[in-house]
């Protein structure tokens, strides 16, 4: 294994305390419960109680505004059933265990606006640079702060897959998305999830026929603006024996303090195969959260490609069930932040079924002050015998304030099964580093050639080229590359 | 002038001296074989020559072309015309050879005041030099020394120094891991970079590399010093006597 590959490992504590909101108050109370203590812990619960409906309050007033009638019975009482949900679980704090690492009261104690037609323009300006260079021209489909954009979207050459718009479908055929919605993702602890169920208004709806194999990526790009809060939901359906490519970006023009809670929702029938690519790029201002649930039949193959990119706070689930015997799945992910950034991926690999295999690959790069959470979860239920799950997470901290949580967890319940899993943290390899300034490089070029190197194995599986390019585009400009930092390898 | 003038060197490595008062004196032209005993400083003079950071140097001066090379960082040395084919080279996973070489010749060119090579130029002028070492062009378009054996990454700083172009070269073991072959292809390579105008010093433990490249002295270093050097017929001796004789004898005042 080179240098590179395993940079030295060092304590993950070597950064110092990091900002995030104080738990020492909990963390001091006495053990006893004489009836001092006792009160002030129940002020503090009374006190939490309070904060959280102060949080939820003007979301659910927006909910409850926003409510369109004339939306079918199922979907009236999920949406019910999600909006209460939403009020009881609240914001999460840091003292829940999935949230430990990521405050998100920033996102909390912001307002959000409406739409405003400045925020669409502000979009419309933006959308040439969203297109990948027109990679997806007759295939890709533009939403703006969760709303389908039919005239900015081309879908000429979609052939026989289906790219609908949610609300559409929801006006004109309700009742193919019964069952649907909520399918994959499960809202039951997620408030974000829950918040998704009770407030989307749009989003896509994709199907690939049966047998049907699409060789041509489908871009669905979701364009946040402004101050604005969206919801937008996909749902991708694969029947049995389709294939296909899928790219979703998240982006907002530069500045926005947009903030875009997204719920994917990717159903597998035996034997599809789905090449699903994630790129989030929003502005450093903008929060982000995302889940992404994935249900994987007989033989079905299931490969995400996460790019966490930008935005302020970015937290995505990922969450794949293998509930048919032989489905396979392949998770590859790059985050990349800086300054204050906070990105956080909690992965969740659930084998249900025999013959199941995982491979799992994340890799952060962390530069300035920044937050990195990386929480891997690989669950072998009784019946998954003959599982073969791998999972590895490798972080490169390339400053002394940069931080990452990095957490493999294995819950395995089946005893013929192979399972291995590993986490590394480390920084830039001394001797990699001399050895490339050796060479006449200075050291800025040297440093940003070895981030691109550590970034390269993640990045050289995108195999839609337009999305690769922009990628390592992206990685040049972040590592304010000379010329050291190669564009297509000679 | 002088090429590399080494005074009294004293370097710590990790706060542990390691080069404790070595000097050498190297001249256009010559070729310099460096021999001793594991861990007797070897591999640290080579990189305190080639100036990497956290080897400490204490005391002493060296002169390369009659400047001081202390104060330079490592890519100013490389710039100069200074070259370390390290011992262990290093993998660089997504970087492609050329790609890497390219970046580098260009950033020594443009130092030396000389155009940067264009694309074209660049890749045939790495068809030549891959052809010295026969590195197969297949590797020069692989990332730079990943999942090479270990006689191609030899192969690959023999490779690299022929493109960039030193005027002194360190080769610190060389030949070590390299198949009876590839030993002499390699030396080879190396017999055709030697020119009046470039130094070579050769690190290595083996008389084999000397008898392909003949070296004008031989140095044997034992603990952090020069602790004899002699012509060509000094490598023969070591080889037929290894290195404990050595420690009988006082060191000599000067090295040559
Ligand atoms: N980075 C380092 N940290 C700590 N000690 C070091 C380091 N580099 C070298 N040393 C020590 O310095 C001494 C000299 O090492 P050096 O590599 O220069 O020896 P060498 O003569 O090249 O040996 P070899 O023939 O085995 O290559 C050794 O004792 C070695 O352990
Ligand atoms: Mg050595």
């Amino acid at each position: 294994m080179s240098a590179v590959e395993s940079p030295t490992p060092v304590p993950e504590s070597a950064a110092p305390g990091s900002g995030r909101r104080s738990e020492s108050d909990e963390a001091q109370r006495p053990e006893g419960r004489d009836s001092l203590p006792a009160r002030a812990a129940d002020d503090k619960e009374a006190l939490r109680e309070a904060t959280r409906r102060d949080e939820v309050a003007p979301w659910l007033a927006a909910l409850e505004a926003g409510r369109r009638r004339g939306e079918p019975e199922w979907l009236a009482s999920l949406r019910d059933e999600a909006s209460a949900r939403f009020a009881r679980l609240g914001f999460p704090s840091t003292r829940d265990e999935a949230w430990r690492q990521t405050s998100v009261a920033p996102l909390s104690r912001t307002r959000f606006d409406h739409a405003t037609r400045g925020a669409i323009d502000d979009a419309l300006d933006a959308l040439p640079g969203f297109r990948f260079g027109g990679a997806f021209a007759g295939r890709e489909a533009v939403f703006v702060n969760g709303r389908f954009m039919p005239e900015l979207s081309s879908l000429g050459k979609l052939a026989r897959v289906r790219v609908r718009s949610l609300r559409h479908t929801l006006q004109e055929d309700p009742d193919v998305l019964a069952g649907l919605i909520g399918a994959a993702a499960d809202d039951e602890k997620h408030p974000f999830l829950a918040l998704n169920a009770a407030a989307f208004q749009d989003g896509a709806l994709v199907e690939v026929p049966e047998r049907y194999a699409v060789r041509a990526p489908i871009h669905l790009l979701f364009i946040s603006t402004g101050a604005v809060a969206s919801h937008p939901r996909t749902l991708i359906g694969m029947n049995r024996g389709a294939q296909a490519t899928i790219v979703e970006s998240y982006v907002s023009p530069s500045g926005a303090h947009s903030f875009c809670n997204a719920v994917s929702e990717v159903l597998m029938g035996d034997g599809a195969v789905l090449d699903h690519v994630r790129v989030q790029s929003e502005s450093g201002k903008a929060f982000h959260v995302a889940t992404t649930a994935a249900r994987l039949s007989r033989n079905a193959s299931y490969t995400n490609h996460s790019l966490c990119l930008g935005a302020a706070i970015a937290r995505h689930d990922l969450v794949v069930r293998l509930e048919g015997e032989g489905a396979s799945t392949e998770l590859n992910g790059l985050f990349a932040s800086d300054d204050a950034q906070l990105h956080d991926t909690h992965s969740k690999i659930d084998h249900v079924a025999p013959h199941g295999t995982s491979r799992e690959l994340y890799k952060g790069v962390l530069g300035g002050r920044s937050r990195g959470v990386k929480n891997g979860l690989i669950v072998v239920r009784p019946g998954a015998q003959k599982t073969d799950a791998q999972q590895a997470s490798k972080n490169l901290l390339l400053s002394r304030e940069a931080l990452v949580h990095s957490t493999p967890q294995l819950l395995i319940h089946a005893d013929d099964v192979k399972c291995k899993h590993g986490a590394t943290t480390g920084q830039l390899d001394d001797v990699a580093l001399f050895y490339l300034r050796s060479r006449g490089l200075d050291e800025a070029a040297a440093r940003a050639l070895l981030v691109w190197a550590f970034a390269s194995d993640v990045v050289s599986k995108l195999k839609v080229a337009a999305v690769r390019e922009s990628v390592e585009r992206f990685l040049r400009e972040r590592l304010g590359a000379t010329g050291a930092v190669p564009g297509t390898p000679a | 002038m002088t090429m590399l003038e080494v005074r009294d060197l004293h370097a710590n490595v990790q706060g542990r001296e390691i080069l404790k008062g070595l000097s050498l004196t190297v001249n256009p032209g010559e070729v310099h074989a460096i021999m001793g005993p594991n861990g007797s400083g070897k591999s640290t003079l080579a990189h305190v020559l080639a100036g990497r950071p956290g080897y400490e140097v204490t005391k002493g001066e060296v002169l390369y072309q009659g400047k001081d090379l202390l104060g330079l960082a490592p890519e100013q040395r490389a710039r100069e015309g200074v070259f370390l084919a390290f011992q262990y080279p290093i993998e660089v996973p997504g970087v492609s050879n050329v790609y890497f070489l390219k970046a580098a010749a260009n950033a020594i060119r443009k130092h030396r005041g000389l155009p940067e090579l264009d694309a074209m130029d660049f890749l045939a002028l790495c068809k030549e030099k891959a052809a010295l070492v026969e590195l197969p062009e297949e590797l020069t378009r692989r990332a730079v020394n990943e999942g090479f054996s270990g006689g191609e990454k030899k192969r690959n700083e023999i490779f690299q120094m022929a493109v960039l172009d030193p005027a002194l070269a360190i080769l610190d073991e060389t030949d070590s891991g390299l198949d009876i072959d590839a030993l002499r292809i390699v030396a080879e390579g190396v017999n055709k970079l030697r020119t009046p105008q470039r130094a070579i010093i050769l690190v290595t433990h083996y008389q084999r590399l000397l008898d392909y490249i003949v070296p004008d002295f031989v140095h044997v270093l034992a603990d952090g010093r020069i602790a004899t050097s002699g012509g060509k017929e000094l490598a023969q001796e070591l080889e037929a006597k290894g290195y404990a004789w050595l420690e009988k004898e006082p060191a000599p005042a000067g090295t040559r």
